[in-house]
Formats: structure tokens, sequence, C-alpha cells
């Protein structure tokens, strides 16, 4: 348990310290030192308790209960006081912060719950996520430090706000830590809370006219999710058959007496993971600075969302609600996949792509059988380092070619070959066999063939255009204009490289060891939850080594043996200008080939494709809410 | 066949049987537009004449994709002839598919990057359709194995004659015939010279027509699944017929857009695929 | 043994002709000639082509494609040049803009005079040419394989 209380105080402290470190090289230095000691104590727990049953720790404290509630209306307050820069549409949000704040005051002050005597927790998932959690957030914040230097020095009309940046940074997570190990849900929600706060913070960085408003319309959509979420605790609190808010007992009642607090706090986790109809304000969030995007919004925070509405897989499993929240992730998986292809913007293909990936998740949850909380899961570890390493990359990409355009990439397998090394193995890792994207979605199309084939259909459509724009990518990626060279300068500083290279590793081993992952992390939960683990059929285990070690040897094998060959120009019609990229034209003047990719505008409409995909959801939401009253 | 022994011999005997095939293409259309056609074994002296050139790329990186190509469509094969999942078969076919498409992206040229383009709308088309055909025969059958999927004596056909057809629409994507043959071709149709192997030439131009001759192999190994039950003889028999179906297709039509073709399959793999799942899915389990 | 006897691929470039050389190669692929029987395939692309069939004359604006076309072909390779433009210009040789024949750009291996050529001069010198491609690639055996950079 300790660990448990280190993992949680420790980044609050860090973030104290942060809050008042003006100097770069000290803070470099406690950024550093933190990230270790947090992986670290993620690494220590997991190795404590993998494998193992769920362990509780009882704490006999109601005046951590009052503290708690106390910080909701510090939050609650703090967010108010910032509300006074909204605009007029945006006025429900100081509304629903003050109803929230009442609803969760109600609840705490007027119900006599049972009392939550083990608060804190640790099982396998929840392990699985504090990894998530220690390592690919600690190595984000130590690429901040390099990324924020340099977004300083290309923007320099932008307020240099570090020190409230990296405290807001670590501060998120504690939060974090907070919301995966709580067993009350009082805790769980102050804590959520908190990573809502940092969010809004976050997003609004630049104080720019565009960050603001992405922030409040984060902000606004998180609120509505979690006024869901304190509606729960009120109900938990004082209308429920056996008042409790032990998250862990709840789950074990199953659907007869948790479907309620299941449903609202999944609308939560919905909302924060930006499921339709709430998908706008992750795609908004992509104005924030990239370890932003990174950890809040592809890696860390959203998983928080999902986490919970995977926690609640065992209440929805064969009802027609956990139907209803199936459809709905599957819906966001297509909508968001087909609205992927039109983006030319990196950041927001990522961002969809993530919003798709986590409607997988969300779907595999409302099945709610073994296999497809093994599938969720697995999602969750392969989703959060590949979107971690690609986001980390773009950043990177970004500040040395000035673009976050995809079309600007071209020939960076030349220009700069470590960063587009990263990229590929990023890209890879999302969506091509052997890597854990595709390990996982292919599980998910066994649970989901087993258990509701229209949610199989649903994927076989959306895993098409995912194919088409990550590919496409790699390719532009790999697309060498002749008599490219080697870009010199902008190196990648020692942070960045750090980060990067470890998330690329990761990605690679995490594939080739995720029989081991899952047996000796995700089964034991299943079992302890279903009864029944699932096991990894090993001669398709061996066949995918077998994959994955022909995509490390083969390409080793040519960096040895590059072959000879004669170089030629490409095929112009035979009008080329020399050896340029250049042909003749019909007025016989020189024109540069400029190549560009498909992005099927007039075929795909991002807008009628989100606009139908919210009515959808937002139909289904109503169907699901209506389907639990009566 | 068990497993590594049905791999071993479709390594050693698909180009073969491939090049065959393809021989047997060109006489079929030769003889369909009133001439005499090539001798039976032209495409491999059409692979042994490529191998004989001088390599010649415009990138460097070309002959690793195309390498690269090859093996992961050999891995493909093979994991489908050893009896294995059908679903990592689908994938492993995907991540050769792909190199392909980065040999064609990589000289930064315009009618291989069109091609490009082009093939990777037609996976686009294809993919829910494979995906739903093998789901199909995983709720017959009973397995994803083709092992089992194989020895399963009711009739695939019986059940799944919808996935069946929609199955032939993609395979005409998958085999590069027209009307969907937008990224390349065989045959002359020089719309975009030659697409996606345009700036291919020599030893590597070789290995993708073999690595070709494996996946049509492949392909036509998985509409084999739906004769299965009739017995070795009738079921290879039954397979061909498709192929010649296939070639007489080819013939009739020009090629179309992209736009129609991914409309098209889409509409194919919902109509045709979704709803024979559904129906297999409740005749199978109850429920739906 | 060389297979580019057996599988003997195509391109065809009409540089300034007035066609009617081109419409007597395409009548080769005809069903009345039919190449594909010797293995003839008409690719358009220089890159997987063994047999450059050139018609027409060399002008200002066709001077440096027909020379990367050449260049764009591996080897080994053979250029047919078709009819009496393609050969010394023809008639037109006298014209300002044209500079004679296919030969004061890229060297021609075979050719075929008519105007226009008939198919099956055409397929006799193609027929021809495999003996100097089979004679090149002799050569180009013994030669050790290296890397130059072409235009």
């Amino acid at each position: 348990m300790h660990t448990i209380g280190f993992l949680v105080l420790f980044p609050l402290i860090a973030a104290l310290v942060l809050a008042f470190m003006g100097n770069q090289v000290l803070r470099t230095v406690v950024v550093r030192v933190s990230a270790v000691l947090i992986a670290v104590a993620s690494v220590w727990l997991a190795w404590r308790h993998l494998g193992g049953p769920a362990a509780f720790f009882a704490l006999e404290c109601h005046l951590l209960d009052r503290a708690l509630l106390a910080g909701d209306v510090v939050i609650a307050a703090f967010l108010l006081y910032r509300c006074r820069g909204i605009v007029g549409k945006e006025a429900y949000i100081p509304v629903l912060i003050v109803v929230q704040l009442a609803v969760t005051a109600f609840a705490e002050l007027g119900g006599h719950p049972a009392p939550v005597k083990a608060p804190l927790y640790v099982d396998g998932f929840s392990v699985i996520m504090g990894l998530i959690i220690g390592i690919v957030g600690s190595l984000i914040c130590v690429y901040a430090l390099a990324y924020m230097r340099d977004y300083h020095e290309h923007h320099d009309d932008i307020a240099d706000h570090r020190r409230s940046f990296f405290f807001t940074l670590f501060l998120f997570l504690s939060g974090m830590f907070g919301v995966v190990f709580s067993n009350n849900l009082a805790w769980m929600f102050f804590f959520w809370e908190v990573t809502t706060l940092c969010s809004f913070l976050l997003i609004g960085y630049s104080r720019s006219e565009e960050a603001v408003r992405n922030a409040f319309l984060a902000l606004g959509m998180n609120t509505v999710g979690s006024l869901g979420f304190a509606v729960a605790i009120l109900y938990q609190s004082r209308f429920a058959a056996a008042p409790s808010l032990d998250l862990n007992g709840l789950v074990a009642l199953g659907p007869a007496a948790a479907l309620v607090p299941a449903v609202l706090i999944s609308f939560a986790g919905m909302a924060k993971s930006a499921q339709l109809p709430f998908s706008s304000w992750l795609l908004g969030a992509m104005v924030a600075p990239t370890p932003v995007s990174a950890l809040l919004h592809s890696s860390t925070m959203v998983k928080a969302g999902v986490f919970v509405v995977v926690k609640f897989a065992p209440v929805f499993r064969g009802t027609t609600v956990g139907l209803g929240v199936a459809m709905i992730g599957g819906l966001t998986f297509l909508m968001a996949s087909l609205a992927a292809v039109t983006q030319s913007n990196a950041k927001r293909v990522l961002a969809y792509s993530t919003v798709a990936n986590l409607g997988l998740v969300v779907a595999c949850a409302g099945v709610g059988t073994a296999e497809a909380v093994w599938a969720a899961i697995l999602l969750v570890i392969f989703h959060a380092v590949a979107k971690g390493l690609l986001f980390l990359s773009v950043g990177s990409i970004e500040h040395r070619i000035g673009s976050r355009d995809i079309e600007d990439m071209e020939g960076l397998i030349v220009t700069r070959r470590g960063l587009a090394l990263v990229v590929v193995i990023g890209i890879c890792g999302m969506f091509l066999a052997p890597f854990g994207m595709l390990i996982s979605k292919w599980t998910c199309l066994k649970a989901f063939v087993d258990a509701t084939p229209v949610l199989a259909i649903l994927l076989a459509y959306g895993s098409a255009p995912t194919i088409f724009f990550w590919s496409k990518w790699m390719g532009k990626v790999v697309s060498v204009p002749s008599g490219s060279q080697r870009s010199a300068g902008g190196a990648l500083s020692g942070d960045e490289w750090a980060a990067l290279g470890v998330l690329a590793t990761v990605t690679v081993l995490t594939t080739a060891l995720f029989p081991v992952i899952s047996s000796s992390a995700i089964d034991p939960y299943l079992r302890s939850l279903f009864g029944q683990g699932v096991s990894v059929y090993g001669a398709n285990v061996a066949i995918m080594l077998v994959m994955l070690g022909l995509l490390v040897l083969i390409p080793v094998a040519f960096l040895f043996h590059p072959g000879k060959s004669a170089l030629t120009t490409s095929y112009l019609s035979g009008a080329n200008v020399g050896l340029s990229t250049a042909f003749t034209d019909s007025m016989r003047r020189p024109q540069v080939v400029s190549l560009r990719n498909y992005y099927l505008a007039g075929f795909f409409s991002e807008a009628a494709i989100m606009k139908w995909g919210a009515i959808i959801a937002f139909a289904l939401i109503l169907g699901s809410f209506a389907g639990l009253v009566l | 066949m068990s497993g590594p022994v049905g791999a071993l011999i479709y390594v050693l005997l698909a180009p073969l049987v491939g090049g065959m095939l393809g021989g047997i293409d060109r006489i079929v259309s030769a003889r369909m537009q009133s001439r005499m056609g090539p001798p039976v074994l032209q495409p491999f002296y059409d692979v042994l004449k490529l191998l004989g050139k001088r390599p010649t790329v415009v990138n460097h990186f070309q002959n690793f994709y195309v390498t690269c190509f090859l093996v992961f469509i050999i891995v493909t094969g093979a994991i489908f002839f050893g009896g294995g999942d059908i679903l990592l078969a689908i994938f492993a076919l995907t991540v050769g598919a792909i190199f392909l498409v980065l040999a064609a992206y990589a000289p930064n040229s315009p009618y291989s990057n069109i091609g490009a383009e082009r093939e990777l709308l037609q996976m686009m088309a294809y993919e829910p359709m494979l995906l739903i055909t093998a789901m199909g025969m995983y709720v017959v059958a009973g397995s994803f194995n083709v092992r089992d999927i194989v020895r399963f004596r009711e009739g695939l056909l019986g059940y799944l004659p919808a996935i069946f057809l929609g199955f032939l629409f993609v395979l005409t994507i998958k085999l590069r015939k027209s009307p969907f043959d937008l990224s390349m071709s065989h045959h002359a149709h020089q719309e975009l010279v030659k697409g996606l192997t345009t700036e291919l030439s020599g030893p590597s131009l070789a290995v993708v027509e073999v690595a070709h001759w494996y996946e049509n192999v492949f392909l036509l190994g998985f509409v084999y699944l739906f004769f299965a039950w009739l017995g070795p003889v009738i079921a290879v028999a039954a397979t061909f017929a498709v192929y010649l179906f296939e070639m007489l297709i080819d013939n009739v039509y020009a090629r179309l857009t992209w736009k129609f073709t991914v409309r098209v399959s889409w509409l194919a793999a919902g109509l045709l695929g979704g709803v024979n799942l559904l129906l297999v899915f409740y005749m199978f389990r109850g429920r739906l | 043994m060389s297979f580019l006897k057996k599988s003997p691929w195509v391109m065809h470039y009409d540089a300034s002709s007035c066609n009617g050389c081109d419409i007597e190669v395409l009548a080769c692929l005809t069903p009345v000639y039919d190449v594909e029987r010797f293995g003839i395939v008409n690719t358009g692309n220089p890159k997987h082509a063994d047999i450059l069939l050139i018609t027409g004359g060399v002008n200002e604006q066709n001077m440096n494609v027909v020379r990367t076309i050449y260049d764009q072909m591996t080897d080994p390779k053979v250029v047919v040049a078709i009819g009496a433009c393609a050969g010394s210009g023809g008639i037109f040789r006298e014209c300002y803009n044209v500079h004679r024949g296919v030969e004061s750009v890229i060297p021609v291996d075979v050719y075929v005079p008519g105007c226009a050529a008939r198919p099956e001069a055409i397929i006799d010198a193609v027929v021809r040419g495999l003996g100097v491609l089979e004679e090149k690639a002799e050569r180009m055996k013994k030669e050790p394989r290296g890397g130059k950079v072409k235009a």
C-alpha cells in the first residue's frame, strides 16, 4: 500500500516543487529524477502484485473522505473562477459545475452508504494501468522538457508558463494513479475531477483564442460526463437497494444491482474517452502542445475513461444496455476511422484514430465476456504505447520541419532517418500484424463474432479505412524525391531520444512478449472476474514471433547487404529534366513533380460522418437509458 | 495435410501452379480475342528473362520492400496451406500487400504513386468482405483453422451462398482482373502506364511476378474451401471453374473507377456478406 | 541460356511519326499477326521493355524524350527503327525541325525500311533484334555488375 501512496503523493510533491522552480537546469533534473522514480515505483508495484489476487488496503480515515469532498469544492470553485472567460454558448458549463457540486455534496453529506473499508486496491488491470501511467507517462514528461524548450523558441509570442505546465503534468499523474487505485467511488470521483482540471489547464496553455475555446469545450463535455458520475454516487449513497460506494464490490454484484451506477459511470467514462457524441473535444484538444496530446489525450487520461467502462464489463454482459454501450463503441470506431481518412493534419489523424480505438475498447466492455475484456485490456496496453510513440514523433517532426501536415513529411526516411524509423514503427504498431494492436483487434473480432456479429461487421468495416490512412502516411514518409539528402542540424535531444527510443522498443517488446503479458497479468484478472481465463493458441504465437523476427531481420540484412543496382530516374513519359524530380511540360518549362495523397474529401465528408455518428450515438444513449428505466 | 508439410508443399509448388495458371489465363484470354496466345509456359519464360536483366532501381529501398512483399505472401500461403488460422493468414496478406504499396510509394513517381493510392483503395474495398467471409466460415465450421474448415463435411457453400458471391466480387479485385484492376494489370491496360510496378524492373519485377503467383494460389485455396466438402477432385475442378469465370469477367469488362469499386464492394459486403453472416449466426447459435 | 528470345517485351514510341508505321506496329498485336505467340508483350514502360520500337524522326521536342526513354530501359536492350522516318528522316529529312533519323540520338540495332513498314517486316526485324539482344546479354554476363547513374 505504501507504493500506492507513493505513486499518488510523490507526483503531487514533485508538482509542487516544479511549480516554484523557474530554473531550467534544476527543472530538468527534478523532472528526470521524478520520472525515473515514478517509473520504478510502478514497476515495483507490478512486480509485487502481478499474477496474484486483488489486494485491498484498509484505511480508517473519515477525515480523508471529507478532505476529498473539500477538494471537489476547491476544484469546482477554481473552475467557476476560470469560467469568467466563457462566451455565450458555453454558459451551460458553470451551471453544470454547480449542479454537479450540489449533487456530490448532497450525496456525501446526506447519504448513508456502507463505509468502504478498503478505499485503495490493486488488481491485475489497475496494475497494468499503473505501469502505463508510470512508464509511458513519465517518458512523456521527460520528452516534454525538450519539446517545450523548442516550443517556446519557435513561438516567442506565447508566454512561458512552463512552471505551471510541469506542475499540471505531475498533478495529472497523481490524479491518474488515484483513479486507477481507488476502490471508493467518491475518491475516484475526486481524482477524476483532478484529471478534468488538468486537461482544461493544459489545453488552454497557449492562451490563444482557439486554445481557450477548445479548453472550455473539453471542460464542458467532461463535466456533462462527470455529472453522470456524480448522479451515480448519489444513487449509490441514497437510493440503491444496498447503498455502497465500494467499486469492486459493486462490480461483483452483477447486473441486478449494479446496472444503474454502471451505466451512469460509463456515461462519464465515454465522455472522457471522447466517444460519440462527445468526440469533438478530443479533436479540438489537438491545439495543445504535443506532450499534452500524448499524455492526456491518447495514452492516459482517455484511458481512464475506458478503464471504468471495462471495470463494469461483467455488469454489462448479456444485458441490452450493455449491447447499447457496445454499439456506441462500435459506431464510434467506424465513424472515427472513416473521418481519419480525410485528414492530412497528422495530429488530427492520431486523434481520430485514438477515438476509434477507444470505441473498440468500449465495444468490448459492452460485450462483457471474458474474451472481450481480454481484448479490451490488450487494446489499452498496445494503444497507449504505440499512440504515445506516434504523438511524440509527430511533435519532434513538427519542430524540425515546421509542419504537422503529412504531406510535408515526404522523404523523411532519407532526410531524417531516425525520426522516420520511429514513426514507421509507431504506424506499423497501430495496425500491422504481428504488432500488438493487430493482435488486440484480432481478439476483438473473435470476441465479437462469438457474441454479437453486428459488432463484428462494424469492426470489419471500420478496420478497412484504418489500413488506408496508416499506409498512406507511411507511404509519404518513405517516398523519396530524387536528390534528397540527409538534413543537417536539428538533431534530437537526449530527452527526446530517450522517450522515443524506449517507446519504440517497448512497442516491439510488448508484441514479442504479449503471451507473457497475457498469462501473467491479464489472465489472473479474468479468472477472478469470470472464473475462466483466456489462453493464447501456441501455434499462432509462434507464427507471429516468426513474422516479428522477419520484420526485424530482413531490414538488418538489407542494411549489411544492400546489393548493387544501377540507379535511374522515375518514369515521367521521358520528359525528365536531368536527374532531378522535374519534367518539361508542354510549354517547355520545367515543373517539379508534386505528389499528394488521396484524402477522399468528396467521398467521405468528415462533417457529415461525425454529425450522423453523433445523432445515432445520441439515439443509442437515449435508448440505453430508457432500457435501464423500463 | 499436416501443418509444416502442407506449408512446405505450398512453398515449393505454388510458383509452378501459379505460373501455369497465368499461362492458361493468357491462352484463354487470347482465344477469347480470336488469337492463338503464347505457350503455356510463357510466364516462366518472362520471369527467367527478367532475372537476367541488369538490376536497376529508382530508389535504394525498393528491393527491400519487394523482398518483404514476397516473403510475407509466402508466409500467408504457408499459414493457410499449413492448416492454420485463416484470420492470421488474411492479416499476413495485408502486411505483404502494404510492402508492395510502399515499393510503389518509394520512387516518388506519379504513376506508381497513383497506383499505390488505388491499391490502398482496393484494399479498403475488399477488407470488410474478406473478414466477413472468414467469420462466416468460423460460425458454420466452428473454427478459424483452415484444417477444420476443410474437414467440415456438411457443405460450406450451402450455408454461405451469399458470402460466396460477395467473395467472388472481392476475388476479382484481389486477382487484379477488370473491372477492378485499378492499380496494375497484367494486360496491356496502360492507363497508369504500369501502375504499381511502373518503377520496378528486372529482378525485382520478377520477384513481384512470383509473389503474385503465390498470392493467386492462396486466393484459389480460399475458393477451394467453399467446395472442400465435394472431395478434392471435384473441389479443384470447381475452383478452376471459378478461375475461368474470373478470366471471362476480365475479358468482358473495362476498368472502372475507384469510387465505383469501393461503393459496390462495401454494398456487397453488407448486403451479401453481412446478411448471410447474421443468418448463419442465428441458425447456429439460436440467437442474434 | 538466355530467355530473352522467348519473352521479348516491346515498348513502342512514336517520335514524330505520321502514325502510319504505328498502325502497322499495332496491327502486329491483332489476331491477324498475333505476336503474343512469341511472348511479345507491348508494355508502355521503358523499364519493363527489352526492345524499343521507334517510329518517326527525331525533332527538337522529342530529342530528350527519346534519349531519356532509351536510358531508362534496362540492359540488355535493343532499338528497332521502324520506317523511313526513323531510319533517316524519311521525306521530312530536309525540314528545319527534324534531326533526321533516330540514330542521331540513340544507337539503333535494326532498321526497317518502308513507308509505311509492313507488319511482316516489323516482325522480321524484331526477330533479328532478338539475335542482337542475345549477343548483348552474353556480353553483359561477362562484365562485372555495377551501378552507374543514368540520366
